[in-house]
């Protein structure tokens, strides 16, 4: 099914009689999701609105990112969350993940950068939340409850964004010296200080990366700052190729796993860890693969972990009994004949992180 | 203002209830007729209505216990923190027990390396800043309030500030909340960068104007401070023309921490007021930039470049700290200075920037048809406006005059593109108005989540949604009861 329209979408809604599971370009689901039949979201497309003086966009949730991202472009703007491309990747299935890139540190998430949506409920209603504007207080913000919600309360139509002007000059420090743990003093110092930072990461081979942007000499006076306090850590040196598009990374084999964590957190779980595929955000975001089937076994700590690539789906520790409830009911009052079937990362898990 | 009717059997029973209340708190609640009368209303204070009674709790296990009883009692609550909401966010009824968070307001962690601090919810938001401020640190949004809201009030509301361009308003800067539901339980929400596995509650809570659960901590982000800072003010020969130049700074790439942005009327009544040195003009913009020295002169290079494209009358950049401070005193003293000489209503609508010039000639038309004047402030950058309608209280029919000229004004916030309000909250102010700006069916999206949280719509039940639409469930509780 693949409704052209946001009334046929309605139409197909309403009258559906087995559980169906919108899909943009299919791009980033997870384990678990996408059982149902699939409710095909790329006709709606196009972009209805972009003023880059006012740095906003609407575009109907089947808009490829390619497509905005060179719209922008064009104007000099960008999304400042920096959502990772992949083939086909549309923007209602960027705002259903979350999908945030290493821009979050400085800029904010997807969430933060969505002003307004339009979607359709599990009973075939359409509805507004939100708008076009930077500051929206008017009645609750099912914006933030919408966005990475994986299509489970409702189908999203069309979205707003707040678009950022792309910084005319861009610096990466990296310090190849450095393992994943300790990497993550090196995040933290150049995070902690009045440096303005758009990156903070680590990848297998090529050590701690820092970034950091705007204007030409802003950036160098930055950066000749950062490079002697972080100096201490060993050699820095300028990155050579961009690494930024190439943070989320794939597993050659086995699962890949997505843990949350404050970056104080980061070298105790990695010392219980195989060595990850990237760590981002500072050391708050940790890819690792594990083990076909194979939980990490993790010390205690105030973030979760999630499977992404895999045969089932996964997250500790097991959520508290109340915000399941509260999941659970939101997801009975959107949807209330169970139509979206997309997703179980909601559902009661049992297991426990041992 | 018009207030649900109070239930009188709750009313006959206040006496049981304090007394039941007193059993869980016992220093902590307020029924003496005279006392509550200090709780009769916030910052909106030409509506007013004593609570049944008051209760201060010092801790999250306090306030459970307290929505504990008040559940089983089917007593309205209505969360209160520091009390400036501008919208009557935490007015109460007679038949409510406010909860107020005064007591709450310690830190209880510091975490720099993280950038987190978490508080109690009833601390005040400039407070937050002066924990980390010796450190280096700063908690970015910034009402204006900011000395005496409290951080509860300003998750209630999502509230901004002047720098939400570059930072974000609380929503952006809130990592995690401890949250205690209406029947009492306790739930911790979010996490490190704010996320939590499932639906983003979090993000439903923040500005949910303490209709889903009452906050009892926050962690909120905390940011290193700018090397410095530096405004500049440029002043116009006409607002429209001050519009066209701030949609040029941001269309050019150049953003700036801050642009704010004042008319004539509010020159005026701040210059008799604080002595700020304002030049004489119909438009000026505060112009703020972040950085080292040199940083800032290559930001402030461009700008001017900008600026002069469109022939301002002075292009005033500071030279030093005082200079700073005196480029910002007028602005900060504009609410104050309109308070000396009018009463008035601050209203805080946000339209799209480019619609500006068409807006200001809107509220000019308005304001003449109705005869009250209106001064004009507020953060241009992200278009949230400021219109501050002066009407005297004492004038028999003013105040509903006022009330209907600012119902005007929204209206065609929202007609351009915009929204009721960006940064104060509905409340009970805007309440009647959010059919403008929602269908029933989008109304009856939002009024589901409340279901989900508060399934007896015992608090804060009359505000944000217009008393007729939200009836049927309010009533049907009662009745049901």
């Amino acid at each position: 099914m693949r409704p052209e329209s946001e009334e046929d979408l309605s139409h197909v809604i309403r009258s559906a009689r087995e559980p169906l599971t919108p899909i943009g370009g299919g791009t980033r689901l997870r384990p678990g999701e996408g059982q149902g039949e699939r409710l095909n979201v790329s006709g709606l497309t196009g972009i209805t609105l972009y003023e880059p003086a006012a740095l906003t966009l609407v575009v109907r949730a089947g808009t490829r990112l390619s497509e905005v991202r060179e719209a922008l472009a064009a104007e000099g703007q960008m999304l400042a969350f920096e959502p990772d491309l992949r083939p086909n990747s549309t923007m209602g299935g960027i705002v259903a993940a979350n999908a945030s890139g290493p821009r979050r540190v400085q800029a904010g998430a997807c969430r933060d950068a969505l002003l307004g949506l339009r979607y359709v409920d599990g009973q075939g209603e359409v509805i507004q939340n939100g708008g076009r504007v930077m500051k929206n207080v008017t009645g609750y913000d099912l914006v933030k409850l919408m966005a990475g919600s994986r299509g489970q309360l409702g189908v999203l139509t069309e979205l707003s964004f707040k678009t950022a002007p792309i910084p005319p000059c861009a610096a990466t420090l990296a310090l190849p010296g450095l393992d994943a743990a300790s990497a993550v003093a090196a995040l933290t110092l150049a995070l902690t200080g009045p440096y303005d930072v758009s990156g903070a990461a680590w990848l297998p081979g090529q050590g701690a990366l820092i970034r950091v942007e705007g204007l030409e000499g802003s950036v160098a006076i930055r950066g000749q700052a950062l490079s002697e306090r972080l100096a201490r850590f060993g050699e820095v040196a300028m990155a050579e190729a961009d690494p930024w598009s190439r943070m989320v990374p794939t597993a050659a084999e086995g699962d890949l796993w997505r843990i949350i964590c404050r970056p104080s957190e980061a070298p105790g779980l990695l010392a219980a860890l195989p060595q990850p595929l990237a760590l981002d955000w500072g050391g708050s975001l940790i890819w690792v693969a594990m083990p076909p089937g194979e939980a990490p076994s993790l010390p205690a700590w105030s973030g979760h972990a999630s499977r992404v690539t895999g045969a089932a789906p996964l997250t500790l520790p097991a959520p508290n009994p109340v915000v399941q409830r509260l999941n659970a009911s939101l997801r009975e009052r959107f949807d209330p004949r169970g139509i979206f079937a997309s997703g179980s990362s909601c559902r009661p898990i049992l297991q426990k992180s041992s | 203002m018009l207030m649900p009717d109070p239930d009188p059997r709750i009313l006959a029973r206040r006496e049981a209830i304090a007394a039941r209340l007193r059993a869980v708190v016992p220093s902590a609640v307020i029924d003496d007729p005279a006392e509550t009368r200090a709780y009769e209303c916030d910052a909106l204070s030409a509506y007013r209505c004593p609570p049944l009674a008051v209760v201060l709790p010092a801790t999250t296990e306090e306030v459970a216990a307290v929505l504990r009883v008040c559940h089983e009692e089917g007593v309205p609550v209505v969360p209160r923190g520091a009390g400036t909401s501008l919208a009557g966010g935490s007015m109460p009824t007679a038949d409510a027990v406010v909860v107020g968070l005064a007591r709450m307001n310690g830190v209880i962690e510091t975490n720099l390396d993280d950038r987190f601090i978490r508080v109690q919810a009833g601390r005040t938001n400039l407070s937050v800043s002066g924990v980390v401020d010796g450190a280096g640190f700063f908690y970015a949004p910034d009402p204006s309030s900011q000395l005496a809201c409290a951080i509860g009030g300003n998750i209630g509301m999502n509230s901004g500030g002047a720098h939400c361009l570059k930072y974000g308003v609380t929503t952006n800067n809130l990592l995690g909340v401890t949250l205690v539901l209406m029947d009492g339980s306790v739930v911790e929400l979010g996490g490190p960068m704010g996320e939590a596995p499932g639906l983003d509650l979090l993000g439903v809570v923040c500005g949910s104007e303490g209709q889903l659960g009452i906050v009892t901590e926050a962690t909120l982000r905390i940011l290193p401070k700018p090397a410095g800072a530096r405004p500049v003010l440029v002043a116009f020969d006409a607002s429209e023309t001050a519009g066209a130049c701030v949609a040029a700074i941001i269309r050019a790439g150049v953003l700036p921490v801050a642009i704010e942005f004042m008319d004539r009327p509010c020159i005026r009544a701040t210059e008799e007021f604080a002595h700020a040195g304002y030049p004489d003009c119909e438009a000026l913009l505060i112009i703020e930039v972040e950085g080292t020295p040199p940083e800032i002169d290559e930001q402030l290079r461009l700008i001017r470049a900008i600026a002069e494209r469109f022939d301002p009358i002075e292009f005033r950049e500071s030279r030093s700290e005082d200079e700073s401070r005196r480029i910002w005193l007028g602005r900060k003293s504009a609410f104050g200075a309109m308070g000396q000489i009018n009463d008035y209503m601050c209203l805080d609508g946000t339209i799209p920037v480019s619609t500006l010039p068409q807006v200001l000639a809107g509220i000019a038309r308005l304001s003449g048809e109705y005869g009250l004047d209106v001064a004009n402030v507020f953060h241009a950058g992200d278009g949230n406006m400021h219109p501050l309608i002066l009407y005297n209280a004492n004038t028999p029919g003013d105040l509903e005059r006022c009330e209907a000229l600012g119902a005007e004004i929204l209206k065609l916030c929202v007609e351009v593109g915009g929204c009721l309000t960006g940064e104060h909250g509905v409340g009970v102010e805007k309440r009647e108005l959010m059919t403008t700006q929602f269908s029933q069916t989008d109304l009856e999206a939002q009024m589901r989540v409340k279901d989900v949280f508060d399934p007896g719509w015992l608090l804060n039940a009359a505000k944000v949604f217009p008393l007729a639409v939200s009836a049927p469930r309010r009533e049907g509780i009662r009745n049901a009861a």
